[in-house]
């Protein structure tokens, strides 16, 4: 196999964005754009499912690599996937056209920019995915923030710059600290290749400083809690298609990060700081679920549910067992699938009433039941009922967090029935009870774009509810022996 | 007999100053010639320099008072290069100001002599030479636009400035001249003790000189006035030009004469470092005028590139130089956007005027927000790579302190690059300026951009040339 395949992944959307600059929009309108970027962004759609058809299930070693000097003596560039990546950049491929479509009804002005920076946007986030060397990583999750900055700072709501200078500044802030620990273990071992490193692996001393210095990113761009205010204010501020970007894929870096440098590279340090991630998790899980209880904007009330399903995510990747890491993985794309399929269904009122506060609305189910009964599916989804996704997922999490501390995974599974209920409740403010706003009532259900775009979600919401072993399967045999090597670090110490 | 052939640029350009300066007073309506012959001698003399002097690794002449190696050979060529395009597109400026005279050129020629005599010196007299013919010569052009009260004002203040810290360099000179007996920098290196209590003045009172030069915190009070007077090619020199030659005798210094010094001069070093990152990056948030916020921003940056000298290391010279040549890079095509600021004859310098930039001249306000970028240092732009290399070197030292203090500091720069693209793109747009540049204007935003937003795929050249430069 010496096609390049996962460059090319990298690499087509940014083809296809010096095709979007020749376009030019008209009356806020630009088809050829639409179409340019949804072409691009399908094919990318394809090649990584061919990659994932072609991939090996039955070995961890990383697949499809490339290796270019880049920097003589200093960085390679170097991609790679394995089982736990692979998945990550479908769920990106699978996301962005559907992104691209969504645009039709919540960008009115310079199409053509929000094209170029959502194909820009793509294009990092399948880097962050499968770089395997250090710097190179770095450098795709940090310049990440350049198209998002401009997302939100462009084409949000009213709030929207001190949104964007918000989202910008926590995030640099956490990164540069990983930039010292970068360097840093480039000292210290003389690479920052990571297959070298996990060979090799970094001494003891130094691990527990430059694991809190890769925790102060990942924190952040969790986000954990007490660190996850800039989530919210970027949620609501954001245009729809940047929601979805923001909660379905960029959240997903770190927990993706957490897992391949955290418990890969500081099996030690891992262990030592399990309580604190243990604790700063079930505070996300419960506290934020109790915010998103008060939340009077259903936006803001989908990104504080996101903390809360992040807070599950980071618990079962510390629980250090197989379950855990797994459930961990699955609850990321569910989470994935799911928060963006919710953040398009408040997207689809939201063009309708321009509001997205829940008391405007009320009684939607008599009017537009379609779009009731999809919300319904992502809302229960979203709690975690059996038959969705999100069930696999926090179900293997918090057996996972049983094994390893009982009194954790109970404080998280009472973590459920709040997440339960705000969801329930949400639901039945918004499409239940009396309809009384009368502006409701000239409302039109889904469109077909928007129909296509929420069955595109809810299919494989579903698919996996029922039936998880293709996603089972892919990241089991990396889970194992990524647990084992972790075991055996900890064994030899 | 000396091989004079390694000073032929100094030699050439001298000669051509002297006779650019007789036809322009003995021929009429000369300055479009002027300009044209000056860039053609820079264009010269940097041929020469790159013929007569590239391959050479370490030579001296005239008593061991000038060295050529590899270090001074790039330094200079960078130093013509800057001067090219800072002279190529000055001209539409200075036409509109109606300042278009003869002058201009020779001056600037003469300062990039005075640099590079600079560059060049293995000897405090030779040194002091080229500085006070470089700070002549930027004293005038300081007050280029004479009839502007601003301009009279920048060049007044840098000229007192500037002659005060002169001064102090000069005392620090004979200070360290009276300790060691010589003036040629290899002798003094050898005779110089560090058990001397009173030598450490002299080698504060030469770094308080030279951190004057580069406006390094706390010496760099002139540079946000004088920045902001001068007309603004001028400004674009300054911020260039100037601050290699100076950065290069920075070098010079630390790592020839007072390199059994390091301990005394190692702190002195980080702090100015540390205060001109923090400073330079805290002072900008209240900026409204462009060229002040330059200033400001170019505080910080001569910070970043301090962090790579205070090293002590082969690494941390190279990644200086590569930091300064990539800032060159940086500012050259931020000016080329400042000057494309034009509407009907009047020049727009405030933040205020860029509001909505991007509505009516879309790829300009693109080019600028890649040149922001890479300023506040986000990947994969070239000012991520500039300051990734600074911190490669100083971390290899173990200086973590100054790594993390300066990486924290870069998050508050983002946030005043960050206000200029808010204001770019996100506000209300205003009336449009006029789109009919010269070409020349055009070219260097347009190369320049594209090496910024490129610098990513080809990193290993730049490192190839300035890891030949071995001082220590």
């Amino acid at each position: 196999m010496n096609f390049p395949i996962l460059s090319s992944l990298i690499l087509l959307p940014i083809v296809g964005t010096l095709f979007l600059f020749f376009t030019k929009d008209k009356d806020g309108n630009n088809l050829t754009a639409k179409y340019v970027s949804l072409f691009t962004t399908v094919v990318n759609f394809l090649i990584s499912i061919y990659l994932w058809i072609s991939f090996d299930q039955s070995t961890s070693i990383f697949q499809f690599v490339e290796e270019r000097t880049w920097i003589e003596g200093f960085i390679n560039y170097k991609v790679g996937v394995d089982g736990i990546s692979i998945l990550f950049i479908i769920l990106t491929t699978f996301i962005t056209p559907l992104c691209i479509i969504s645009v039709n009804n919540s960008v009115k002005n310079r199409l053509r920019d929000f094209l170029i920076a959502i194909l820009v946007m793509e294009s990092f986030m399948i880097g962050v995915f499968c770089s395997l060397d250090l710097v190179v990583f770095y450098l795709f999750f940090e310049a990440g923030l350049i198209p998002m900055f401009l997302i939100i700072g462009i084409w949000g709501g009213a709030r929207r710059v001190y949104s964007a200078f918000k989202f910008f500044l926590y995030t640099l802030l956490g990164s540069v600290l990983m930039l010292v620990a970068i360097i840093s273990i480039y000292w210290i071992t003389g690479t920052t290749d990571v297959i070298q490193l996990y060979e090799i692996g970094i001494d003891v001393k130094y691990q527990n400083l430059l694991w809190l210095a890769f925790f102060s990113s990942f924190a952040v761009k969790t986000p954990m809690w007490p660190v996850h205010t800039w989530l919210p204010d970027a949620h609501v501020e954001a245009p729809t298609a940047g929601s979805v970007l923001l909660a379905a894929i960029l959240l997903k870096m770190a927990g993706y990060g957490f897992i391949r440098f955290s418990l890969g590279l500081f099996p030690i340090a891992s262990e030592v700081f399990t309580p604190l991630i243990y604790t700063l998790s079930v505070i996300a899980i419960i506290f934020t679920s109790l915010i998103a209880l008060m939340q009077e904007d259903m936006k803001k009330l989908i990104a504080y549910s996101s903390v809360a399903h992040m807070g599950f995510v980071t618990l079962g990747i510390f629980t250090l067992q197989q379950q855990g890491i797994e459930g961990s993985i699955i609850q990321m794309i569910s989470h994935g699938l799911v928060s963006a399929a919710l953040f398009l269904t408040v997207g689809v009122v939201y063009d309708r009433m321009h509001s997205r506060l829940i008391s405007t609305y009320g009684g939607l189910v008599s009017v537009i039941p379609k779009y009731s009964i999809l919300f319904m599916l992502f809302a229960l989804a979203s709690l975690g009922l059996p038959g969705t996704s999100g069930f696999i997922g926090e179900f293997l999490i918090l057996m996972g967090a049983f094994k390893d501390n009982f009194l954790v995974a109970v404080i998280a599974s009472i973590g459920v029935i709040l997440g339960a209920a705000y969801m329930l409740w949400l639901y039945k403010r918004v499409v239940f009870g009396k309809l009384i706003n009368e502006d409701l009532k000239k409302i039109l259900d889904l469109n077909r774009s928007e129909y296509f775009i929420l069955s595109c979600l809810a299919a494989p919401i579903l698919f996996f509810g029922f039936y998880p072993d293709p996603l089972i399967n892919t990241i089991e045999v990396s889970v194992t022996d990524l647990i084992n090597m972790h075991n055996t670090n900890i064994a030899s110490k | 007999m000396e091989n004079l052939n390694l000073v032929l640029p100094e030699i050439f350009i001298s000669l051509s100053i002297m006779f650019i300066l007789v036809l322009g007073v003995f021929k009429k309506d000369s300055s479009k010639i002027t300009f044209n012959l000056s860039l053609f001698v820079i264009l010269i003399t940097a041929i020469i320099t790159i013929n007569e002097t590239f391959s050479v690794s370490r030579e001296t002449l005239f008593n061991e008072s000038i060295v050529v190696d590899s270090m001074s050979s790039l330094m200079k060529i960078i130093t013509l290069g800057g001067g090219f395009l800072v002279l190529v597109i000055s001209s539409s400026y200075l036409k509109t100001f109606k300042i278009y005279n003869i002058e201009y050129p020779v001056l600037i020629l003469s300062s990039i002599l005075g640099m590079m005599v600079m560059i060049s010196s293995n000897d405090l007299i030779v040194f002091y030479m080229g500085l006070e013919l470089q700070s002549l010569a930027l004293y005038v052009l300081a007050t280029y636009n004479r009839d502007q009260l601003k301009s009279s004002e920048a060049g007044l203040k840098y000229f007192v400035l500037s002659a005060l810290s002169s001064g102090l360099l000069l005392y620090g000179c004979s200070l360290v001249y009276g300790f060691s007996g010589s003036t040629n920098f290899d002798i003094i290196s050898n005779q110089l003790k560090s058990d001397e209590y009173v030598l450490t003045f002299g080698i504060v009172f030469i770094l308080v000189g030279l951190a004057f030069k580069i406006s390094a915190v706390p010496f760099h009070m002139w540079a946000p006035d004088v920045y902001e007077g001068s007309p603004t090619t001028v400004t674009l020199f300054f911020t260039m030009v100037p601050k290699i030659a100076a950065l290069t005798v920075f070098i010079r210094f630390l790592y020839v004469p007072f390199l059994n010094l390091i301990d005394q001069w190692q702190m002195i070093i980080v702090f100015l470092s540390i205060a001109s990152m923090i400073f330079g990056a805290v002072a900008a948030i209240g900026q409204t005028n462009i060229k002040r916020l330059i200033a400001y921003s170019s505080i910080s940056h001569i910070g970043y590139t301090l962090a790579g000298l205070a090293t002590a290391s082969n690494e941390g010279i190279q990644s200086s130089i590569i930091y300064i040549s990539i800032y060159v890079v940086m500012n050259l095509a931020l000016f080329s956007c400042l000057l494309m600021l034009k509407r009907k004859d009047q020049y727009y310098e405030d933040i205020g005027d860029l509001s909505g930039l991007s509505k009516n001249h879309p790829l300009l306000s693109l080019c600028l927000l890649v040149i922001l970028f890479s300023l506040a240092g986000i990947p994969p732009l070239a000012g991520f790579f500039a300051k990734f290399y600074v911190f490669k070197a100083v971390l290899e030292q173990s200086m973590y302190f100054l790594a993390i203090v300066g990486l924290l500091s870069t998050v508050v720069a983002a946030f005043y690059y960050l206000r200029i693209i808010k204001i770019i793109y996100f506000d209300q747009e205003k009336d449009k300026y006029d789109t009919d540049h010269s070409l020349w204007l055009k070219f260097s935003l347009t190369v320049s951009t594209i090496l910024i937003l490129l610098y990513f795929i080809f990193p290993s050249h730049l490192i190839e040339v300035v890891s030949r430069i071995n001082i220590i």
